[in-house]
């Protein structure tokens, strides 16, 4: 996939449009918009107050393919896991009242994890506004605090102008989730459709170039370190600037550490990758980041889950932070060289600054700090043991392997089997890998999944998911099947909630409180046969290779019941509030980390 | 950080839309910042609101809270106003027990203040007074022996100074940055 095809969609300078000048309803005038900003595709379920739109969308003719999904959550969801695979823009609609709160929890997840999506509800007629009508619900007002902007439609002329305005907000600057709610009497208003000329918001200038003293102030730093590291973050995958990410890492030589969120935006198998740092990321990122003298950080943000202990966090290192977003410069971790731009045009500004420096040959030799990190990454793997029952890293290496030869977009859920899924695959393609981080929402993987097929075709999409996580979705299914989405559910089934377990075992003096599920029920073949999909289930290393096979043939919704050891933990780990350098790791492993007690 | 370092006032020029008022405070909630006083009214222009917050920012960096605050798209300012180069007032009503004995005397140190009597009751006064919000606190200090009944403010508004367009050292932060 070329980095032109990840630019978000736009809404600027559109091709003039074909229902200019024409009586149209504010329902047919929301299905026309939709098209003019280039949607394919929307999710959703109609319902009383936005049934003028579902009409429209029946009368109107639409290219648009609605995919009308079980519950609304889910179709929050494939909107995520459409626009993440895809770079385009999610659309999702709901009713009024319990559709559109159905919708929160994506949203909210949307927005930690800046995901461009346009949420379109149905709101009850004007005049039933704050009466506590049938289904009414403040839905602008419970949105407010995780969308990046909102519009409540009060008169019909409005429509063509909110929804450029809307697609426009969403996918530039740091994108994010923007909420269309249209009333019903709006929606069925005739007006005459004109499409705005230009966009007007004086209030949203999101910043294009770096500035330039501190580009250079930042190859400076860089050229007198000894021990650099970029960290990197998820803004890289949405600024579409994996190429130009790659192109600094290889002419700096600078090891390069891929948070949750950016996996896949620089390869993990490249040589110079240390894959993912933070609470349950590799001891090499981990060491890299804490004994490092300068981070260079390109799109994140210095997440708790990645930072452990704040003031503990790469103590003896000089913060260069580049992203698009000036709110995330200096919010957790003070920066010493803040850049605020476009990551496609500060990186190479950045590439270029530091091969002037090199012309006069004032760059420092970080030879020996790229040998100790080697030492750290060939000691100090990521392990586990084969012995006893079927562990859940053996399931997703052979994922891993027997889909090696193709082209594979991964999803998860949040949990145990997302961090080793983390740890484990190896992903070397951005928008290959499709995850919850900011939110960590339970449920997310799968039908992030079905967006992420219905987006990519011709793509093999494999969803690695918990047993607690899938039973918060799995009625999409029913979605699956209907609409012939063939992906395959890899059910991690320990028959626990997993991580919570874990920390229940560690920090909780092993008192399982509601933490157990039971790995026999549902079970998952029969409830896979029931929706029409295809069921298997591997009890044994033996049989696993079996049922992946078999779930890649029967080109078929597929769903694999793997049924994984429930004492297995994810390690190494950082507890909570410790310092990310100090991690926890299994019984077994005895490594020599002394030496991260001795300081900086 | 002493006490006065952490409180700030931000001059926020917004757009004069439905719910931007809401937006900006359920800002202040979800970020934890805490708004000390907050007043806001129409501009020189229509379609422009201004809404003035004056803000304890001894948790977080003022810097945040105004970063935060730009990247609400009906926001289109933001300025931090200081003493050297902005004018700061607030209106306060102040009701305090007024004895006929005791009037001309209340009504005298009123009068240094620059308040007015604004009602007179049998047993109490009402004045109100513009002036600088610690202006006000000392008036009130100066009343509070006489027995204060009921004090209400309307929040501080605050415009940058007459004399010349100074240079905006605020802006040319954020400009660094943004």
């Amino acid at each position: 996939m070329s980095t032109a095809e990840k630019r978000p969609a736009s809404a600027e300078a559109p091709p003039p449009n074909p229902y200019e000048g024409q009586r149209l309803t504010g329902a047919e005038a929301v299905i026309r918009s939709l098209e003019t900003c280039g949607v394919e595709i929307c999710f959703g379920i109609p319902g009383g107050a936005i049934l003028p739109i579902y009409d429209a969308l029946a009368s109107t003719g639409t290219s648009i393919k609605h995919v009308l999904v079980r519950h609304e959550q889910g179709a929050g969801h494939m909107a995520q896991g459409y626009a993440r695979a895809t770079g385009k823009v999610g659309v999702a609609m709901a009713t009024s009242g319990p559709g559109a709160t159905n919708l929160v929890t994506p949203v909210a997840d949307a927005f930690l994890d800046s995901t461009p999506l346009v949420i379109v509800t149905g709101q009850v007629p004007s005049h039933l506004i704050g009466t506590d009508a049938f289904q009414e619900a403040d839905t602008t007002g419970i949105f407010l605090p995780i969308v990046k902007h909102s519009y409540l439609v009060t008169k019909v002329d409005d429509i063509p102008r909110v929804f450029m305005e809307a697609f426009h907000l969403a996918s530039t600057g740091r994108p994010g989730p923007v909420l269309i709610d249209i009333p019903k009497d709006i929606a069925n208003t005739e007006f005459t459709f004109r499409w705005p000329k230009r966009l007007d918001l004086p209030g949203y200038r999101p910043t294009g170039k770096g500035h330039p003293l501190q580009i250079q102030e930042a190859a400076l730093a860089i050229a007198r370190s000894k021990k650099p590291v970029l960290y990197v973050g998820g803004g890289v995958i949405n600024a579409g600037a994996e190429a130009e990410l790659k192109e600094l890492a290889e002419a700096t030589r600078i090891p390069v550490v891929t948070t949750l969120m950016a996996k896949g935006a620089f390869p993990d198998s490249h040589a110079l990758s240390l894959q993912m740092p933070g609470m349950h990321g590799s001891k090499y990122a981990n060491w890299a980041l804490h004994r490092s003298d300068l981070l260079i950080t390109v799109g994140a943000r210095f997440d708790d889950r990645v930072t452990g202990k704040l003031d503990a966090f790469a103590p003896g290192a000089k913060v260069i932070h580049m992203d698009i977003d000036p709110a995330e410069i200096s919010k957790n971790r003070t920066a010493d060289v803040p850049i605020v731009g476009e990551l496609r045009e500060v990186l190479p500004q950045l590439t270029k600054a530091i091969a002037k420096l090199r012309e006069s040959d004032s760059i420092v030799n970080h030879r020996e700090w790229l040998e100790q990190v080697e030492e750290w990454r060939f000691k100090y793997p990521y392990r586990y043991r084969r012995a006893g029952a079927l562990k859940p890293e053996y399931v997703i290496e052979r994922l891993r392997d027997l889909c090696a030869d193709r082209d594979t977009i991964w999803t998860t859920g949040v949990g145990q089997h997302q961090m080793w899924a983390a740890q484990w695959l190896r992903i070397d393609d951005s928008r290959r890998w499709i995850t919850s981080g900011g939110l960590g929402t339970m449920g997310f993987g799968f039908p992030a999944a079905l967006g992420a097929k219905l987006g990519c075709p011709d793509a093999t999409v494999v969803c690695i998911d918990g047993d607690g996580c899938f039973q918060m979705t799995l009625q999409e299914l029913a979605t699956a099947v209907v609409y012939d989405i063939p992906i395959i559910v890899a059910v991690m089934n320990n028959g626990w909630l997993g991580m919570v377990r874990q920390w229940q075992e560690l920090f909780h003096d092993e008192r399982f409180s509601q933490t157990h599920l039971n790995a026999e029920i549902p079970d998952y073949v029969k409830l896979a046969e029931a929706f029409g999909a295809v069921g298997f289930r591997a009890d044994t290393e033996a049989e696993v290779d079996v049922a992946i096979k078999a779930a890649l043939a029967s080109g078929r919704p597929a769903v694999i019941d793997f049924r994984v050891d429930h004492e297995e933990k994810v390690y190494p780990m950082v507890p909570a509030g410790a310092a990310s350098a100090d991690m926890i790791d299994a019984g077994w492993i005895e490594d020599d980390n002394s030496w991260v007690e001795e300081g900086v | 950080m002493a006490r006065e370092h952490s409180h700030h006032t931000l001059s926020v020029l917004v757009e004069n839309q439905p719910g931007v008022l809401t937006r900006v405070a359920s800002l202040f909630a979800r970020r934890s910042f805490n708004i000390e006083s907050l007043a806001v009214g129409p501009t020189e222009r229509s379609d422009r609101s201004c809404i003035t917050i004056r803000v304890d920012a001894s948790e977080v960096s003022i810097d945040q809270v105004m970063k935060q605050l730009y990247k609400l798209v009906n926001v289109l300012k933001v300025n931090q106003m200081t003493t050297e180069d902005s004018i700061e007032r607030e209106l306060l009503l102040v009701k305090v027990t007024a004895n006929p004995d005791k009037r001309g005397e209340l009504i005298h140190l009123a009068e240094v203040f620059g308040a007015r009597v604004s009602d007179v009751g049998a047993q109490a006064l009402v004045f109100e007074i513009v002036e600088h919000p610690d202006k006000l606190e000392s008036f009130e200090e100066l009343l509070r022996p006489y027995g204060i009944k009921e004090t209400i403010r309307t929040g501080r508004i605050a415009m940058r100074r007459a004399h010349g367009e100074r240079r905006d050292r605020d802006a040319g932060r954020m400009r660094v940055l943004a």
